[in-house]
């Protein structure tokens, strides 16, 4: 049956509202990054070059990218193994590390900062005062999130009976891990980690409060002198991580569509 | 009547005294179980009566908390499942969902070292034994839940197990495909010879399948005999009422014969000595006359059943019985209908009436 012409008009003012409401922000920050210095005429795109001629700014936003990269890897290397162990093996522990992962998002951030602030003295004593020490800090922080991803991609295959069926065609833990399990939960690993990458490339108050210099820090300290570089930084921020999250819902809907018709 | 199985490749089995203690429940109590070579075991028992811990401790996923497993005169007790050759089939489906059918039937053998070609060939052989061929390339999400139990078995076999272990491996299909998948997985069973435990909790499945049928309760065998034996000379009362139907009918033991709706039966091993009992009948041994010796009963109620048909019937002065009649003779009977009822001269189980 097809929609009634009112719904269609309705649907279609709705639609519309809700481009206006996102789109429009988006449109007025590309047009204030392109409109040129005061009593400037005509558009240029200095400010979007500034991102990677200013020193300072392109430093910070490599250390934002490799931060990125830095967490995604050890969150993974950290996390999977662990709950695909603990659904494995020690179940009556899957409370305990749900509690764990779920601490950072009932502690304001703030408050971590000020009790992580100590230990950061020594991870600076021990790795050096690069800004990717914050790894360790953001690795906690994206737990949460990544524990969801992961734990539903867990729930929805029979992990137990797989690794049973495995182990009694000869597979040792670590292929029933690597061969069995975790290819059947990579999407829920690959949202965990463009959740994860997300989330790094937006966090300011870690990086700010222990005086670390990455993106989001170095947009706000340029924002003061030059506004539409931060604007041009803000821009390209959100639509890198667009980007991956509409890869993701790209790819997670492709394995799907694997599993069902071949 | 099934015919020996080839024997040569199978393995003998040997579970001595398993216990298996989980807190305060004794899932195995004191479990010897012997299968030889070559041999279908169907273990039978009610949830909870301990066979798929027995299958789990044969498999290796599960460790007895006292007792030894042995295959092949090797004690395998404290060896890990992966190393124990034993092919398994699970009641939930469990063929890997990111490998196709014939990746997930040469799994095993990829871990065994077997270079691809003749990984690929043995494993297309076993499809062609569960009839699943032109599957080869399919994923498992493709498949029905039969199917799917196909390849599990072709999977189990492809490495040339030791052991065949299926824990209930059609109670998940529906009853059309479980008969059939039943009688697939004894005649490849048939072919292969591999020593296999089947536990189940369908008396009907174990009883069509095996060679010996074990029923467990409460942790231990309580008898182990070949199908038909078990039906006619259960061992105890807990066999008897758990395989196949029976009535319950007030019987009088004297003299190795029971006196049963008039006639004198002979009894089984293991009945209550001359006295009063309760004999167990069942519902095929009894006999709906129309001008009999036995007692008067009226017809109550008929349920057809395709070739047989179960009559329910109230005996004049005790209590109602449950007759199983061929169609063609249950037609005749209806609801109200005056019969006397008999006892065919087989072997009855007498046992201790209640409160006596």
């Amino acid at each position: 049956m097809n929609p009634s012409r009112g719904f269609r008009v309705l649907r279609g003012v709705l639609l519309t509202l809700f481009a206006v409401y996102f789109v429009l922000p988006l449109l007025s920050m590309l047009d204030f990054s392109t409109r040129g210095r005061r009593g400037e005429t005509g558009r240029n795109w200095d400010a979007w070059r500034a991102l990677v001629e200013n020193e300072d700014l392109r430093q910070a936003i490599i250390s934002s990218l490799l931060l990125a990269l830095f967490t995604v890897v050890l969150m993974v290397v950290l996390l999977v193994p662990t709950m695909i162990w603990v659904r494995l093996r020690v179940p009556r522990m899957s409370r305990v590390i749900e509690f764990l992962c779920l601490l950072p998002l009932t502690i304001p951030a703030l408050v971590i900062v000020v009790g992580i602030a100590g230990v950061y003295a020594w991870v600076t004593y021990f790795f050096g005062s690069s800004p990717l020490t914050l790894t360790f800090a953001y690795t906690v922080l994206v737990l949460p999130y990544s524990y969801r991803a992961v734990d539903s991609a867990l729930a929805a295959i029979d992990v137990t009976t797989l690794a049973e069926a495995a182990r009694s065609l000869g597979a040792g833990w670590l292929i029933v891990i690597t061969r069995i399990v975790f290819p059947n939960i990579v999407t829920g690993v690959l949202s965990a980690a463009f959740i994860s990458v997300a989330l790094v490339l937006g966090e300011f108050t870690f990086a700010s409060l222990l005086h670390f210099d990455t993106m989001p820090v170095a947009l706000t300290a340029i924002s003061k002198s030059d506004a539409a570089t931060a604007i041009a930084g803000a821009l390209a921020s959100i639509i890198v991580i667009s980007a991956l999250l509409l890869g993701l819902s790209f790819f997670g809907g492709n394995t799907r569509t694997r599993n069902e018709n071949g | 009547m099934t015919t020996r199985p080839d024997q040569s490749a199978g393995l003998a089995v040997e579970l001595t005294d398993l216990t298996r203690v989980y807190g305060s429940m004794r899932a195995l109590d004191g479990l010897t179980l012997h299968l030889e070579p070559g041999e279908l075991v169907a273990l039978l028992g009610p949830s909870g009566c301990g066979k798929t811990t027995a299958l789990r401790i044969l498999a290796g996923l599960d460790h007895p908390t006292s007792g030894t497993v042995t295959v092949g005169g090797t004690d395998l007790t404290r060896v890990p499942a992966n190393k124990r050759d034993m092919g398994m089939v699970f009641q939930a489906y469990s063929l890997f969902p990111h490998l196709t059918v014939i990746d997930n039937v040469a799994f095993g053998l990829k871990l065994r070292g077997e270079d691809r070609s003749t990984r690929t060939r043995k494993a297309a052989e076993k499809l062609e034994l569960v009839g699943l061929s032109e599957h080869s390339t399919k994923y498992a999400a493709q498949l029905s839940g039969g199917q799917q139990q196909r390849v599990a078995l072709a999977r189990a076999l492809a490495i040339e197990p030791s052991v065949l272990l299926l824990d209930e491996p059609l109670s998940a299909l529906d009853a059309k495909v479980r008969t059939q998948l039943r009688d697939e997985i004894r005649r490849v069973q048939l072919e292969v010879g591999t020593t296999t435990l089947f536990v189940t909790h369908d008396q009907e499945e174990a009883l069509a399948v095996a060679d010996q049928v074990g029923v467990m309760n409460k942790g231990r065998l309580e008898q182990l005999a070949p199908p038909a034996e078990l039906y006619a000379t259960p061992a105890s009362t807990f066999v008897a009422e758990f395989v196949g139907l029976n009535n319950k009918v007030a019987a009088t033991v004297s003299g190795r014969r029971a006196e049963v709706f008039g006639s004198r039966v002979p009894v089984i091993e293991g009945s209550v000595d001359d006295g009063p009992g309760m004999a167990l009948v069942r519902p095929e041994s009894l006999l709906l006359e129309a001008g009999g010796t036995g007692p008067n009963a009226t017809v109550t109620s008929v349920n057809f059943l395709g070739p047989i048909s179960r009559v329910y019937v109230d005996v004049d002065g005790a209590e109602s019985v449950m007759a199983a009649v061929p169609s063609p003779i249950a037609v005749r009977l209806s609801p109200g209908e005056r019969v006397t009822v008999g006892v065919e001269q087989t072997p009855l189980l007498v046992i201790a009436s209640p409160g006596a």
